[in-house]
Order: C-alpha cells, then sequence, then structure tokens
C-alpha cells in the first residue's frame, strides 16, 4: 500500500480513464466497440468495484448485493416516473436509496462472519426478489416490471401506469410519446449512454481508489487479516463492515440506476441470486482485493457472455463444415451443449480454470506475465552486457 | 503505592471443572509483575477474564476504579491495556509499517473514524512514531516487508512494538518468549526491560523461570485454580510450598 505514491495513483488513474473512455475505438478490432456491450462493461464494472470494497478488502462474502442492483433500478424508474427523466436526480436518489437499503441489511447480517453471513444476505436478496414480486407489486408492478409511462390526463389513480414527472412538467418540459431518460436534452441510449456511464465508472474508480489507500481501507484489510488482534487493539469492527457494506451497496445502486437509465425498465430478476452470484465471479476472475481486477473481470464475463451465447448451431454447422457429415453432427452436438443458452457451462469451465491455476484471477496472470518478462528482459541484458 | 488492576474474588468454571477459584491479586503500578504456576493452574483463564474474553462466574475486576467486567475487548484496550498473545496475533498479510500503523490510528481515533478520503502516508507524524517505536524493537529494516514473513521471534517483537506505540498503561503479556531461543529471549529481556523504564505496569504470565526472576518484581503463584503465594523474588524461590506445587518439579 505505501509502495505506491500518490503520482503512481494518480497515473493509473489518467491511464484507466483514457482507456474506458476509449473502448469504443480500442475495442472494435475485437467486435466490442458498439454501445450495448460497452455500457455493460461499465454498468457491471462499477458493481464489481464496489463488491469488492466489501470482499476485497474485508473479505466477507456477501451474496445478496444484487438485491441492491435492482432497488437502484427501482429507484431511478420511479424519479423518472415522478419526478423527471433527467438522469442525474434518478442517479443520485437510486445511491441513496440503495445505501439505505444496504445499511438495514447490512446492520442484521453483519452480526455473523463467514459462511452464515454470506447465507444471511443470500436470504435477504431472495425476499427482496420474492416480496418484489408479491406484496411489493404497487412499487414494483410484478413481472410486468416497472416502466416509464405516458404522462397522465387529469387526477393520477394508477401510479404504475400514469406518470406525472412534477419537475418535468414544472418547467414546462413537452413531451411527446414516452420520454426516453436524458441527461439535459441528451438521450442516453447508444454512444451517450455509454459516455455516461463510463464517467461514473471512472468517478467510481477514484473513489474506490481513495478508499483503498486511506485509513479506513487500511482498517478493512486488518478486518481481514486479523479481528482477534483488531479487537485488541481498540477497535470496534462492526462499525468499519458496516460502512463498507453501505459503501458497496451504493455502487451497486449507481449500476442499477444506469441499468435504468440507459433502458428505463426495471424487473425483479435483476436481483436473483444468480446476478448475485455473477458478481462474485467477475470480482474472483478479475483479482479480488486489486483495483482493477474487478473491473477487467466485469469486461471478459460480459465479453464472453456476448461471444459465446450469439453462437448458434448454424454457426457451428459453418465452423465444423470441414469435419465428415456423420463427425461433424457429433461435434456440433457436443459444441452446442456450450454455446448459446448454454454459455453458462462456459463460464463454468473458465471459472474453474481460473480459480484452480490462477487465484489471483486476471491480475495475478498479468504480474506472472511482467515477471517472467522481467525476468527474460534481465537475463538478455546480462547476456548483452 | 495504589494497585491499578484489582481482582477480587474471581472464580470461573468450565461445566464441572473449577477453573478459577477465589483469586484475589493486586498489581501495584508500574511494577512487573509475573503470574506463574504449572500447566492447568488457570493462568491463561484468569487472563482472559481480565481482557473480556471470558466473563467470570463471580468477583470483581477493576482497572484505575473502573470495572472491567462486561466490556468488549476493544473497550478494555481504549482504557488503556494492551495485550500479547501466546501465539503473536498480527496482520499477517500487511506491512511492519500498516501493522504498527493500525494500532496508532486505533489510539488516535478511537474505536471507529470514518476517514475513507485521505490518503494513510499523509500522516506523517503518525508515520514517524511507527518508524521510531520499529527501531526501537530493531525491526526498522523490515518496514516494508509483508509480517507473515517474519521469524517467529521478530513477530512476537512486533506484537509488542504494536502494543507500544499505543502507550498503554498496562501491559499483559502471556508467555512472551514461548518458543524462542535462547537468545531471543534473552533479547526479549533487555526489550521489556527497556521499556520498563518508561513505567508501564506489567503483568507477565510466563513459564521461563530464568524470564521470570529476571524481570518481575512481584511474582504471585497459582495452582489448581487459585493462588497459593504472592512475594517477591527471593521469597518465592524459598518459599516451600510453591517448591512443593512447582517449582520443586521443575528447578530439581
Amino acid at each position: 500500500m505505501f509502495g505506491k505514491t500518490a503520482r503512481q495513483d494518480w497515473i493509473f488513474l489518467a491511464i484507466f480513464a483514457a482507456f474506458v473512455l476509449s473502448m469504443p475505438v480500442t475495442l472494435a478490432p475485437i467486435g466490442a466497440g458498439y454501445p450495448d456491450l460497452l455500457q455493460k462493461f461499465a454498468i457491471y464494472g462499477l458493481f464489481a468495484i464496489g463488491f469488492n470494497i466489501l470482499f476485497g478488502l474485508t473479505g466477507y462474502l456477501s451474496f445478496g448485493h444484487a438485491a441492491f442492483l435492482g432497488v437502484g433500478s427501482y429507484a431511478a424508474v420511479w424519479v423518472f416516473k415522478l419526478l423527471t427523466v433527467n438522469a442525474v436526480p434518478a442517479v443520485i436518489f437510486a445511491v441513496l436509496v440503495a445505501g439505505l437499503f444496504a445499511a438495514a441489511i447490512g446492520y442484521v447480517s453483519l452480526r455473523r462472519a463467514g459462511i452464515y453471513f454470506s447465507i444471511l444476505t443470500l436470504a435477504f436478496a431472495q425476499m427482496s426478489y420474492n416480496l418484489a414480486y408479491s406484496v411489493l407489486t404497487p412499487l414494483t408492478n410484478g413481472e410486468t416490471g416497472l416502466q416509464v409511462q405516458l404522462l397522465a390526463q387529469g387526477p393520477v389513480t394508477d401510479y404504475i401506469n400514469q406518470d406525472v414527472r412534477i419537475l418535468d412538467q414544472w418547467l414546462g418540459v413537452k413531451e411527446v410519446g414516452v420520454p426516453s431518460p436524458s441527461l439535459f436534452g441528451i438521450e442516453m441510449s447508444g454512444w451517450p449512454g455509454f459516455y455516461f456511464a463510463a464517467v461514473m465508472l471512472i468517478a467510481g474508480m477514484f473513489i474506490a481508489q481513495r478508499i483503498f489507500r486511506s485509513s479506513f481501507g487500511m482498517m478493512l484489510r486488518a478486518i481481514k487479516s486479523n479481528q482477534t488482534r483488531l479487537n485488541y487493539t481498540g477497535v470496534n469492527p462492526r462499525p468499519y463492515l458496516l460502512a463498507a457494506f453501505v459503501i458497496s451497496g451504493m455502487y451497486a445502486g449507481l449500476a442499477g440506476a444506469l441499468l435504468a437509465v440507459i433502458d428505463p425498465l426495471a424487473g425483479a430478476e435483476r436481483m436473483q441470486w444468480t446476478a448475485s452470484g455473477e458478481v462474485v465471479l467477475m470480482t474472483i476472475l478479475g483479482g479480488v482485493g486489486t483495483l482493477l481486477g474487478p473491473f477487467l473481470g466485469a469486461a471478459l464475463i460480459k465479453y464472453a457472455e456476448n461471444i459465446f451465447s450469439a453462437i448458434n448451431e448454424k454457426i457451428l454447422h459453418a465452423t465444423f463444415a470441414w469435419l465428415p457429415d456423420g463427425l461433424q453432427n457429433a461435434v456440433v452436438e457436443i459444441a452446442g451443449l456450450f454455446v448459446g443458452k448454454g454459455w453458462h457451462l462456459t463460464l463454468g469451465l473458465l471459472f474453474m480454470l481460473i480459480v484452480i491455476f490462477l487465484p489471483g484471477g486476471l491480475m495475478e496472470g498479468f504480474e506472472r506475465l511482467m515477471r517472467l518478462f522481467r525476468r527474460r528482459g534481465g537475463a538478455h541484458a546480462e547476456r548483452e552486457g | 503505592m495504589a494497585a491499578v488492576l484489582r481482582i477480587e474474588d474471581v472464580h470461573k468454571s468450565f461445566g464441572g471443572l473449577r477453573a478459577l477459584w477465589e483469586v484475589n491479586l493486586d498489581v501495584e503500578e508500574g511494577r512487573v509483575h509475573a503470574i506463574i504456576g504449572p500447566n492447568g493452574a488457570g493462568k491463561s483463564t484468569l487472563l482472559n477474564c481480565l481482557i473480556g474474553r471470558l466473563t467470570p462466574d463471580r468477583g470483581t475486576v477493576t482497572f484505575e476504579g473502573r470495572p472491567l467486567i462486561g466490556r468488549k475487548p476493544h473497550e478494555i484496550n481504549q482504557m488503556g491495556i494492551a495485550r500479547v498473545f501466546q501465539t503473536p496475533e498480527i496482520f499477517e498479510e500487511l506491512t511492519l509499517l500498516e501493522n504498527l500503523m493500525i494500532p496508532a490510528m486505533a489510539k488516535r481515533d478511537g474505536a471507529f473514524r470514518l476517514n475513507a478520503w485521505r490518503r494513510v502516508t499523509r500522516r506523517g507524524e503518525l508515520m514517524e512514531e511507527a518508524e521510531h517505536i520499529l527501531e526501537e524493537v530493531g525491526l526498522a529494516e523490515q518496514r516494508h516487508r509483508v509480517s507473515a514473513a517474519l521469524s517467529r521471534g521478530d513477530k512476537r517483537r512486533l506484537e509488542l512494538a504494536m502494543c507500544l506505540i499505543q502507550h498503554p498503561k498496562l501491559l499483559l503479556l502471556d508467555e512472551p518468549t514461548a518458543g524462542m531461543s535462547r537468545a531471543d529471549t534473552n533479547n526479549t529481556i533487555d526489550l521489556l526491560k527497556r521499556i520498563g523504564e518508561k513505567g508501564i505496569t506489567k503483568v507477565i504470565i510466563e513459564h521461563d523461570m530464568h524470564v521470570v526472576f529476571s524481570l518481575a518484581d512481584t511474582i504471585s503463584v497459582l495452582a489448581r485454580g487459585t493462588f497459593i503465594a504472592h512475594g517477591k523474588p527471593d521469597e518465592i524461590r524459598n518459599d516451600p510450598k510453591v517448591q512443593e506445587a512447582y517449582l520443586g518439579g521443575v528447578e530439581a
């Protein structure tokens, strides 16, 4: 931690910002240069970076973070419906609501550590998911999902299907049809949506970096390292854990809000346990406890999802056309299990390989490569000398 | 001299086993008070009762007149009591400097303070103090190493440094030389003597008689859950009751 100077941190942040903002160009050669996918890189990157503040620093594995993502989405859509389609209030409100929600869940869950903590968070997230489909339908619109609707004409009887947008009305914004979220007039879909999410990602990375280097971050790492010693050092770990939990919940809320900004439809499936599991995979895949890792993991998973889920039988047949007929069918049959809807099978394999061979995730892989090059370089220099 | 730490009539049993029985002890300010006794005499149980890990069934423990029982470990530390464990409890994944910054910050900031924005390295005065203490315990060259890489003796020195940076009023040492070589033991004795000059009251639980007799001002002998003798090292050495219970078997 002390090894990194403030200057190195700024350089890292500058490179990161430059890379993120230039992704539309730099990632085009690998077929990722279009807004839908890059938006996902940025949004899920944020989600994972926030998750890593809890999991990476304190070692507390939450299996319910998707709940905060979902809450953020709902909160944002409600702002679109009631106040304004401007993205800024929606994002702020969603972050606050997710933070409050995280404070409540964290307060209860953090009474336990280890596996019991994980189970508690999982239980709360599943409860939220089920409530969104049942008791809370007046807030979530159940299976249909919460959407932006036309403005109400006359008195409002049904806030789910009739919007008011008080702020927009008061400012005299004219609406034709159902409006989409915007940032002071710039519609937030396609590239503008990506750049909005990218700026948020860079801000999120900056905040995470500050936390990593602060005394708060050091306390969090001390919690992971040895709670007994921390207790006998006069520190109460509970409020530190709760603060970390709330902060990472707010990141998730922000990610959820951005999903809603780009596509103003909030559904409960975002809260399902598979979504919570996905962010765990992203963080581990990229490198737990590193700054950059979670973003890389998120990007890798979203990229792989994009590639493998797009492959269908036709493409497979075309790929293996050079094989004899019978063999070709067999190969396509087997390969077909790993693509399309079955791409999670590929993800599972990838995950297993990384956890077994690179427990530190992609970041460990990079580090090993760097060391290898340096050693090669060193040997080379010696021979030259 | 006044007693800083006063243990009165403490009892503790585990199921049917009487671990502590009518334990009374006064530790005077600025003294080095050793508690010795054969294995299973209840030394660790007593220590755990002092620091909030265990709650006695009966009795009171007061520090500077304030009760200790029922307080959480971090509250007890905040009162000025630091503890060195039998197996060093340090932050293995962190560097030595970080290991010292954490107790220093805890001393300054209390049980909780949210400071998520400023860089730790900007807290110059804490850093200086950490470097100074590392120097004092002879670990300065290794300050940027991860503490898991230290030898056992060095880990213990680090743990001691982590306690010292908090300027405790009372230092509890649970077998501070267990598992150390002769040379390391003597180093530790020297170190403890040096920090003794700062007027920190110390309670040492120790097996090694060499350590006890070179450090202690007062010795209390615990046997089968209760104290059988208190006194100066010479008195204890010559006490037939003690020899029978403990020293007889070891020293003869």
